[in-house]
């Protein structure tokens, strides 16, 4: 079929394209059209709310005049007369690339890491780059305008989206005949900011999300310093970030995590950014809610999966199976929760696809009046032009739209798109709208003919004889033509129909044989209204329902937070990891989220009783190193990176940390990696799963900091060196590099003279103050005795050597520097340096003195801490309570929150395992595990939760298979997994 | 008992920088008296006596009932102790590999897809410092197999206390490893692709690759072959029943492919490595006799959606369903060195429903039979070699696992490593202090 091009500029209202009065006109005498435009009989939208019934929109030079019921229409107006059709402010879309032109990526990337900026005269950082303005690289985009115009889009406010710092955006008019000077609205709209790295440099730093969030909030304090003139020399970054501070802030965050993680980097600056949603945003909607930011969301929901291959089909995640089912509702919940939000044709493949998706979201719920406020009048707000678009109230632009009826109804036909007075034809108004049923009769036989489709390209069924045949039709300028199959199917025959539809919609012509004969056709509209498309709808209607969202949002989430409990266990082996050691046949009473007691006979009226006869309660196990639970571990673009932190980035919804729980582990470190010698700041948190990120974090959480030693920092298995150090030598030449800078920097910030706060400086400092600690990833014993003597020149504690691998060769050393050692109980050999190391290691420095514990750095080995502790009664001798104590207090003392945690002692943390068997036994199964007296892990509801599993995921998959059946699009199964992370992870595709 | 004790503290004290010393052929007959011998066939039995005499064991029986005269052997008295086989690892790189971030020490994977050809044995590194780490935790006998491309190549069988390859081979050349195609492959994110796995649209073509190579090969061995072609003349003994071909697959379709694939092309004795999915198929494999070295049970999951427990209790399924299964070491990081762990792997199965001794035959007397090597190996049976260690409690418990005598061949082992050196030398150096 040809395709016709429907979409034309009909004609050119000179209303619009006045040139301004000053220009040179040689092509003619000058002319002014002082006309007015009335829009009469329609039903007007001036906002969403302030709807005009058989109302008058009066325009003149591209802006509304009037209207309403009673406008006097000035003599000199063109009428147009729209009777029973709807007028709608055009929409508005703030999340746009239109015409600019996006930076492609550098080609010339080299083979070794990028470390300092390719420009000069600007920020130190080639990411940030707030001088960027998008004006400059705009050039009106008539065929994408096109696309946006058929959408319904008036107005786009667009942009570079390219780094971190993205610089002003402009507000542009989809103003097809107008020059610039009419369609640029605003040259300095909206300042863009993201998390990702511009494609334009390869400069590595930053190489994560946390590094992205510390160049910000550096970048805030340093513009503030640039503004209050301390800086001698220019910077053009600086200069543009301070004069477009006014403008509205709009950061490109595409997940609920990452507004979290952008909210919390404004809030220290008092910017509110407007953020770019990434549409799960329902699944912790108080969080997002808190955040006060208003959200731009992208509504590109997701196909459902091709489930039809039932292998393929068992590697999908209840999550992304959730995802297809939940995500539509997103809308309807922001809506709900009174989260003002403006929608974008961002993410979609075309913006062809904007109002199926949209009304996705209205059949989940989202009401027609927020939606449009979605469309209008919020991104108007948000953009601060409330005055001259998003509404068709007096002085506003005169964009809008002319439709059959309700625009977000599936049939209504969207007419012409009008911006700045400039009308854009997408369906002829004048059109009769044929769709419908019709019967008509040949050669003695009835056939029943239903048209369908959107106007501009019809659908026809043809059916005689509960036969269906082939059929095509065209239409325009109220002439069909249809060409169909015969009744004999065998045939390849055709019998052609050309028809005049006249004002009763009644199709009258002639129709050609297949033999050439010709006789006289006519078709007549059924009365009765197209049943099956309403019985379909209510087929989608039904087959909507909205799985529940559980926390995390996933497998093995809880429907709702779990609450703490009264807890006595009755008869238990209790480990208590005090002076009274193991005691047989004890009770533990748990209560408001403390041990309350221990003893014998206890009794507590309003306690949930747990027969733990023949079984063994310990304190929680504490992981002093893991890397689960987070989104980055490694920011890697510098040496030091004392910046960065990993509780800007926890991850609350890893399975890992679920099956850590399954195994006991009750408290957790997630260290930064080991890339560069001085690394990031550590997370200490609880494993309270179901609770988000933030949530997680110790309160008053005592300060840690990553450092390394040994083949990793120094780059050893990197294929090209450019980066200090490159041997152990140059390993403690950088630790008193900064320590130098770091007590330089804090003797001047003690002053009280001015100086310009340096976050990295500030937390190095922390570290000679002795307010934070230092858990230093160590091999071999030159490296760890190095570390201790810079430590004592600066007269500071080393707190914990972890992996320490050799420490056995200097435990003498580490216990008369008062550190700690956390180290594998057995792993060797898979580097140079691990060659010395031996499974003795832990028994060796306890013995000698040593605070140590047994860690994982791995979420397999994490889950089974209680059998890596006993390897040292194997190797060394330890007994059995030291050995436990390896994998709780120990810990709990490295990571100084023994005060809380790490023993079974009145008026500790409620942070306790409840073991099926000896808890140093392989045969030992964790059976509850309770965090503040919440239990967070039961066999028994694990268990159950297993049955829920499978039977939501066969649910979801039937589900699917219906929509496929539709002939709903679907995609094809992926599988994805969240990458397992350790030390020298760094994060993809950043 | 006097004597014993000499030679052991001789032993110690023999040690200088290298490796230890391999033990000399057995010349007196040794007599374990009292202890709980684990047999390695789900049975055990109390109060033993077990006699080694020339390498194998001569007499094990109950000692309650049978008394015999002792006289003249050395005895060792082991009430309470317990004995079990030799455990065995399988599909491990044992010797082929010293450190794994050092290039220079890496010998296992050869360039390019199609293998059979490359014989693991002769790099095998007896003198590893690895190696020698593993007999203190009971582990006393590997299957050593190369790994990487499509047929990654031959592995033999070696015995973990000797000079040098050839004194440690039990049976050389046993078997071909290959691995299966992948049902998914990686985006590649470099190259734009989306991250992530997405079904693999070669796996057919992969796989009629591999028939069209075993084809080739088959018409190549039954012709006069007048141009030698190593690879496929390597592949004969999958045809003629001497080599077993070890499928490494995981995926629930991958190994339905791989016992068709088997069935249809003429292997005669088929074995799958890995395995991660052989749960769902245990009554496939139950009918078709195909035995499975399970991958590592202390592993994570591969889905986020499975039971935190799955690779804990897959062996289960398998066994109760007749199943010949045995475990290996494969399926996460430090798969080499944490080889010695491997009775802690099979201890791990017993929390979730399989019986100690149940447990104790994946990685003893079903490991031997599915390798071809239990004429010898694999249990304490009067008749077979003496590969046998001493435990002080329970050797499928961390805990407990503490070994004071172990023997290969009747030969009464060195437990010192380079790391127990280590050990020795720094507690007596702050004893000192």
């Amino acid at each position: 079929m040809v395709k016709k091009l429907l979409l034309f500029t009909a004609f050119i209202f000179s209303i619009a394209v006045n040139a301004q009065d000053y220009f040179p006109k040689n092509d003619g005498v000058s002319t002014t059209n002082n006309n007015y435009t009335a829009i009469t009989n329609a039903k007007i939208y001036v906002t969403p709310t302030q709807i005009i019934e058989k109302g008058t929109l009066l325009i003149k030079d591209g802006k509304v005049v009037s209207s309403g019921t009673s406008v006097e229409i000035p003599k000199n107006s063109v009428i147009v007369d729209v009777d029973g059709k709807s007028v709608y402010p055009s929409f508005i879309d703030l999340y746009s690339s239109f015409g600019v032109e996006q930076p492609k990526r550098s080609t010339t990337r080299g083979r070794s890491a990028q470390y300092d900026a390719t420009r000069t005269g600007y920020y130190w950082n080639d990411h940030v780059m707030p001088e960027n303005k998008a004006i400059e690289k705009f050039n009106y985009d008539s065929k994408a305008a096109n696309e946006l115009l058929k959408a319904g889009f008036g107005v786009v406010n667009t942009h570079i989206q390219d780094g971190i710092v993205r610089g002003s955006g402009s507000l542009v008019a989809l103003n097809n005949e107008g020059g610039n000077e009419h369609r640029i609205l605003d040259q300095n709209s909206g300042q863009y900011l993201s998390f990702s790295k511009s494609v334009t440099s390869s400069q590595s730093y930053p190489a994560s999300i946390m590094g992205s969030m510390a160049l910000l909030r550096q970048m805030y304090i340093d513009a503030d310093w640039y503004a209050k003139g301390h800086v001698k020399t220019k910077d053009l970054s600086l200069e543009a970030l301070n004069s477009n501070k006014s403008l509205v802030q709009i950061f490109d965050a595409g997940s609920r995590a990452n507004i979290m993680r952008a909210d919390k980097v404004g809030d220290v600056y008092n910017i509110q950014y407007v953020m770019l949603g990434g549409g799960n945003e329902y699944e912790r909607i108080s969080d997002i809610k808190n955040t006060n930011a208003k959200l731009i969301l992208p509504i590109n929901f997701p196909d459902a999966y091709d489930v039809e291959n039932a292998y393929l089909a068992s590697e999908l995640s209840l999550s992304d199976m959730r995802a297809w089912n939940q995500k539509p509702s997103n809308p309807k919940i922001l809506a709900e929760n009174n989260i003002a939000f403006a929608l974008t044709t961002h993410d979609l493949k075309s913006p062809k696809e904007f109002k199926s998706n949209l009304l996705k979201a209205i059949d989940a719920g989202l009401s027609k009046q927020k939606a449009l406020e979605a469309l209008t009048t919020i991104p108007a707000q948000i953009i601060g032009k409330s005055d001259i678009i998003g509404s068709l109230k007096n002085g506003s632009l005169a964009n809008f739209l002319i439709t059959s009826g309700d625009i977000f109804d599936e049939k209504t036909t969207l007419y012409e798109n009008w911006v700045q007075g400039t009308k854009t034809v997408i369906e002829d108004m004048t059109k009769k709208d044929i769709r419908g049923n019709y019967e008509f009769a040949l050669l003695g036989d009835t056939y029943k003919m239903s048209i369908s489709g959107e106007l501009s390209k019809l659908k026809s069924e043809i059916t005689t004889q509960e036969k269906k045949l082939g059929s095509k039709i065209t239409y325009s300028d109220d002439w069909v033509n249809i060409s169909m199959t015969t009744v004999d199917s065998t045939k390849q025959e055709f019998i052609r129909i050309v028809a005049n539809v006249d004002k009763n919609m009644v199709l009258n012509g002639k129709t050609i044989l297949p033999n050439g004969n010709e006789v006289s056709f006519s078709a007549i509209p059924s009365i009765l209204k197209n049943k099956t498309e309403s019985d379909k709808k209510e087929d989608d209607k039904a087959s909507h329902t909205f799985i529940p969202v559980s926390y995390p949002n996933m497998a093995y989430g809880f429907n709702e937070l779990p609450k703490a409990e009264t807890i006595l266990f009755k008869n238990a082996t209790v480990w208590t990891n005090e002076n009274e050691g193991v005691l047989e046949n004890t009770d533990v009473l748990i209560k408001n989220g403390k041990i309350a007691k221990v003893g014998k006979n206890l009794s507590d009226a309003t306690a949930t009783v747990v027969d733990a006869t023949g079984k063994h309660l310990t304190a929680g196990i504490i992981d002093e190193h893991s890397h689960i639970g987070t989104d980055s571990v490694n920011e890697g673009g510098q040496n030091s990176s004392a910046e960065v932190t990993i509780e800007d980035v926890l991850d609350d919804s890893d399975i890992n940390i679920y099956r850590n729980l399954a195994g006991g582990v009750t408290s957790i470190q997630i260290l930064h990696g080991s890339a560069n010698p001085i690394g990031g700041r550590s997370a200490i948190i609880k494993l309270k799963w179901g609770e988000s990120a933030d949530n997680l974090v110790y309160n008053n959480s005592p300060q840690f900091i990553k450092f390394a030693l040994g083949e990793n920092v120094k780059q050893s298995r990197a294929q090209v060196n450019m980066r200090f150090p490159q041997s152990r030598m140059g390993v403690e030449q950088v630790f008193v590099d900064y320590f130098n800078r770091a007590k330089e920097y804090d003797a001047l910030k003690k002053s009280g003279k001015p100086y310009r706060k340096d976050i990295e400086l500030d937390v190095l400092a922390e570290i000679l103050n002795k307010e934070r600690y230092i858990s230093c990833h160590s091999y071999v014993q030159s490296e760890i005795n190095m570390l201790m003597k810079v430590a004592d020149k600066f007269s500071f504690n080393i707190n914990t050597f972890t992996h320490i691998l050799e420490g056995y060769k200097v435990a003498d050393k580490m216990a008369e520097h008062g550190v700690g050692g956390s180290t594998f109980s057995d792993w060797w050999a898979y580097k140079y340096e691990v060659n010395d190391a031996i499974p003795y290691n832990a028994s060796i420095m306890h013995n000698a003195g040593v605070t140590v514990a047994i860690n994982s750095d791995d979420a397999e080995m994490s889950r089974r801490l209680n059998q890596e502790a006993a390897k040292s009664i194997k190797y060394g001798g330890v007994g059995e309570e030291d050995a436990l104590k390896f994998v709780t207090l120990n810990p709990a003392k490295l990571l100084h929150i023994d005060n809380r945690v790490g023993s079974i002692k009145v008026g500790k943390d409620a942070d306790v395992v409840l073991w099926t068997d000896h808890p140093l036994s392989i045969y030992a199964k964790a059976e509850k595990t309770i965090i503040e007296g919440v239990t967070y892990f039961d066999l028994k509801r694990d268990e159950m939760l297993r049955a829920k599993i499978q039977e939501e995921k066969s649910e979801l998959i039937n589900m699917m298979l219906q929509a496929k059946n539709k002939g709903l699009k679907t995609q094809p199964v992926k599988k994805k997994e969240k990458e397992l992370l350790h030390c020298d992870s760094i994060d993809n595709e950043f | 008992m006097k004597i014993l004790l000499t030679y052991i503290s001789m032993l110690c004290s023999l040690i200088v920088i290298a490796q230890q010393t391999p033990a000399p052929k057995q010349t007196e007959t040794i007599a374990i008296v009292g202890a709980t011998a684990h047999i390695g066939n789900g049975t055990t039995i109390e109060n033993s006596l077990i006699i080694l005499k020339d390498g194998k064991i001569s007499t094990i029986v109950d000692g309650k009932v049978a008394k015999m005269d002792l006289t003249g052997m050395n005895i060792i008295k082991a009430t309470g102790k317990h004995v079990y086989p030799g455990f065995i690892v399988p599909n491990s790189t044992l010797g082929l590999v010293e450190v794994d971030a050092v290039k220079a020490s890496d010998d296992e994977t050869e360039l390019g897809s199609w293998n059979p050809h490359i014989r693991s044995l002769i790099a095998y590194n007896a003198e590893s410092k690895i190696v020698e780490s593993m007999r203190p935790n009971g582990v006393l006998l590997g299957q050593i197999a190369p790994t990487g491309g499509r047929i990654s190549g031959t592995s033999s069988i070696v015995q973990f206390d000797a000079w040098n390859w050839e004194d440690a081979a039990i049976k050389t050349d046993d078997g071909i490893h290959m691995n299966w195609p992948n049902s998914f492959s990686n985006g590649r994110w470099w190259l734009g692709e989306e991250p992530g796995l997405k079904p693999n649209d070669k796996y057919g073509e992969q796989v009629t690759e591999i028939e069209k190579y075993f084809n080739d090969s088959k018409a190549y061995n039954k012709g006069t072959k007048t141009k030698t072609h190593l690879p496929f003349e390597a592949l004969a003994g999958i045809f003629s029943g001497s080599k077993k071909l070890y499928i490494h697959v995981d995926d629930e379709k991958g190994i339905i492919d791989a016992v068709n694939f088997s069935k249809e092309n003429g292997v005669k004795h088929m074995v799958i490595v890995g395995g991660r999915e052989t749960y769902k198929v245990a009554d496939l494999l139950s009918q078709n006799s195909i035995a499975v070295l399970l991958r590592r049970t202390l592993s994570l999951p591969s889905h986020t959606d499975d039971d935190y427990d799955l690779p804990y209790k897959s062996a289960k399924p398998l066994v109760d369903k007749g199943v010949l299964v045995a475990l290996q070491v494969t399926g996460g990081g430090m798969e080499r060195m944490n080889s010695r762990n491997l009775p802690f792997y099979a201890g791990a199965t017993v929390a979730h429903g399989l019986t100690k001794e149940q447990a104790l035959q994946l990685i003893t007397l079903n490991t031997a039979k599915i390798l071809g090597i239990d004429d010898s190996y694999g249990s304490l049976e009067s008749g077979k070699s003496a590969t046998l260690f001493i435990s002080e409690g329970d050797a499928l418990d961390m805990r407990t696992n503490i070994i004071t005598h172990a023997f290969i061949d009747g030969r009464l082992l060195s437990l010192e490593t380079h790391q127990t050196e280590l050990w020795k030398r720094y507690s007596e150096k702050f004893k000192n202090q």
